[in-house]
């Protein structure tokens, strides 16, 4: 037994030193992520940036959105996008400067390309990625016809969305109060 | 030798058995002298056994967190939890009453299923399991996390008369531990033309907000641990986004993707939302820094001081800018101020602990405090900031905050 003892602490010595050559050695975090390819990627990349770049196929006009909307938006913001109980997502245009501004998809919202990304990824709020890509474009489609910005027959498509000029587009100041540590 | 063992064994449950026994009849007919003795039952009967993760005593149940659903059921999930500031003590606040601000409740995660995928303008795109995260070296640092919407309700045309934590809880100070986002980066091989990340969280909202890469090789984490055990689900387990010192809503929760772009994605939380309104129509966009700004929580609104004489004043300051370098405080109404004692003002972006003693003298007193910090930059009065932005503007509200106590010691929530 005291034999058997001996050689453990031996063993544990060996295995001690061992440790403290790699610790000494480590300069390197490890590298443990996974290569991906192209195509597992495309399955998790949503974000639409103003470019449109990533929108996938698909189209739809408000014509065809205002079922849609009426299906499965109403309840929550109201016929015609007027609100209640969330946000309201029509008119407010020109109230900005106001004492009583009104911030809508239509009188605030910079890019077209956002109402198409936000859907897509979480609406409608208790049932997100249900609808199809010619859904959410069409619903897209209606809520900026309600605004006003694109007419009911007007196609949305990956190619027209990032095309459209929302009204209040240039009246954001990016504003960048931090900057890098310097050396 | 085994029989030895065993015959101690049956000793100890013996003795034990005895003790036991002993106590028991104690209960039922006390022998004399021993009752004499000063003391509270709890302290004459055995005590409770011991449980594997510990609660806060039954006594301190009101101790809760100041829930906001403006929804109602319709979406439960969404809304937020403040802390409870007003009730507690020290710069570290408790995991579990954390501030919380979710869009779409908090998902269920598995953490062998969870991936976090990096891809983009890099020349490895590559996909984490958490198991592999945890495996990275780490580092520990203490920071608040203050959503930017803190603070909106003390924008209301008549001062609520709720308590402190009610308006102002929704920020919170932890240590955190993680991963330097920076090294993961340089795993993928940040490419030269990345100048943003996009940031998704595994939400049902998929959350996500776009971050200047100066800011994530700078200080951002891949934070794993809070307060020195896993993430609590509503902080974001298994894996979030920390951002010291920037608005709360950038530090994505329940973290999927970093996609590094050339420039912002322009997401529905830094367009539609979190972007702030000025008067003449226009508005900024990504003022990601949360402002020095400073609070009483001891006394403040809804407490009442029983009667004249010395009181401490304490509270919380921090800045998104860095170190909290002086605390004053007013006990007239920003008439005369007097310089505060902190606690913590050695770690950048992350809540002070201020204290100063008072002689209340009984008659009516406005509180007042006003922190500065090492940019110079100093908390303003509530006019200032009404006058720079929009009517609706409800960001970033870092303004004075005025507790008036009364001649009979009530204290309530004033705007001064």
């Amino acid at each position: 037994m005291s034999t058997r003892s001996a050689g453990g602490s031996l063993f544990l010595i060996l295995l001690w030193s061992c440790a403290a050559t790699t610790q000494t050695t480590a300069g390197k975090p490890p590298t443990l992520g996974t290569p991906v390819g192209a195509a597992e990627i495309a399955r998790w990349d949503i974000s639409i940036p103003p470019s449109g770049a990533g929108l996938p196929a698909g189209s739809g006009t408000a014509r065809q959105g205002q079922q849609v909307y009426e299906q499965k938006c109403m309840a929550c913001h109201g016929a015609k996008g007027a609100g209640k109980p969330a946000d309201p997502l029509a008119g407010g245009t020109g109230s900005l400067a106001s004492k009583a501004p009104m911030r809508t998809v239509g009188s605030y919202w910079p890019y077209a390309t956002t109402v198409f990304d936000y859907i897509r990824r979480s609406m409608p709020f208790v049932q997100p990625h249900s609808l199809t890509n010619d859904e959410v474009y069409a619903v897209t489609a209606y809520v900026l016809n309600l605004n006003g910005i694109i007419g009911g027959e007007d196609v949305m498509n990956a190619s027209t969305l990032p095309r459209v000029k929302m009204p209040n587009r240039d009246n954001f100041i990016l504003v960048h109060p931090w900057k890098p540590k310097t050396p | 030798m085994n029989d030895e063992k065993n015959d101690g064994r049956r000793r100890f449950l013996a003795h034990g058995a005895a003790l036991v026994g002993g106590a028991a009849s104690a209960s039922l007919s006390p022998p004399g002298g021993a009752q004499e003795l000063a003391g509270q039952p709890w302290e004459r009967v055995y005590g409770a056994a011991f449980t594997g993760y510990g609660q806060p005593a039954k006594h301190e149940a009101p101790v809760v967190r100041h829930i906001g659903r403006p929804y109602g059921d319709l979406a439960p999930g969404s809304g937020s939890a403040l802390t409870p500031l007003e009730s507690l003590e020290g710069i570290i606040t408790p995991s579990a009453l954390h501030n919380t601000r979710n869009h779409s409740g908090t998902p269920d995660i598995d953490p062998k299923q969870h991936r976090l995928l990096i891809h983009g303008l890099v020349a490895r795109p590559l996909m984490f399991t958490v198991e592999s995260l945890l495996h990275y070296p780490m580092t520990t640092r203490t920071h608040f996390v203050e959503c930017s919407g803190n603070s909106s309700r003390g924008l209301a045309p008549q001062p609520a008369q709720v308590p402190a934590g009610a308006i102002h809880g929704n920020t919170s100070c932890s240590e955190w531990t993680g991963i330097p986002l920076r090294v993961l980066l340089e795993e993928a091989g940040l490419d030269k033309s990345a100048k943003w990340l996009l940031a998704e969280g595994a939400d049902s909202a998929h959350m996500s907000r776009s971050v200047p890469v100066e800011k994530a090789l700078d200080d951002a984490l891949i934070a794993l641990y809070q307060n020195g055990e896993r993430l609590r689900p509503e902080q974001g387990y298994p894996v979030r986004l920390l951002l010291p010192g920037w608005e709360g809503n950038m530090s994505v929760k329940w973290l999927r993707r970093i996609k590094a772009t050339d420039g912002p994605t322009h997401t529905k939380d830094e367009t539609s939302k979190y972007t702030d309104p000025l008067p003449d129509g226009r508005s900024l966009q990504f003022t990601f820094e949360m402002g020095v700004k400073s609070l009483i929580t001891r006394p403040s609104s809804t407490m009442t001081l029983p009667r004249p004489g010395l009181y401490e004043i304490t509270g919380l300051a921090w800045s998104g800018a860095g170190r909290i370098r002086q605390v004053e405080v007013s006990t007239d109404g920003g008439a005369t101020w007097s310089a505060a004692t902190l606690l913590g003002e050695e770690r950048p972006r992350a809540h002070v602990r201020f204290r100063l003693p008072w002689e209340w003298n009984g008659k009516p007193a406005v509180l007042q405090s006003r922190a500065t910090d090492e940019k110079g930059r100093v908390q303003p009065a509530r006019k200032d900031y009404f006058a720079r932005y929009a009517p609706d503007m409800r960001y970033h509200n870092n303004s004075i905050v005025s507790w008036a106590v009364g001649a009979d010691g009530k204290v309530t929530h004033v705007y001064a």
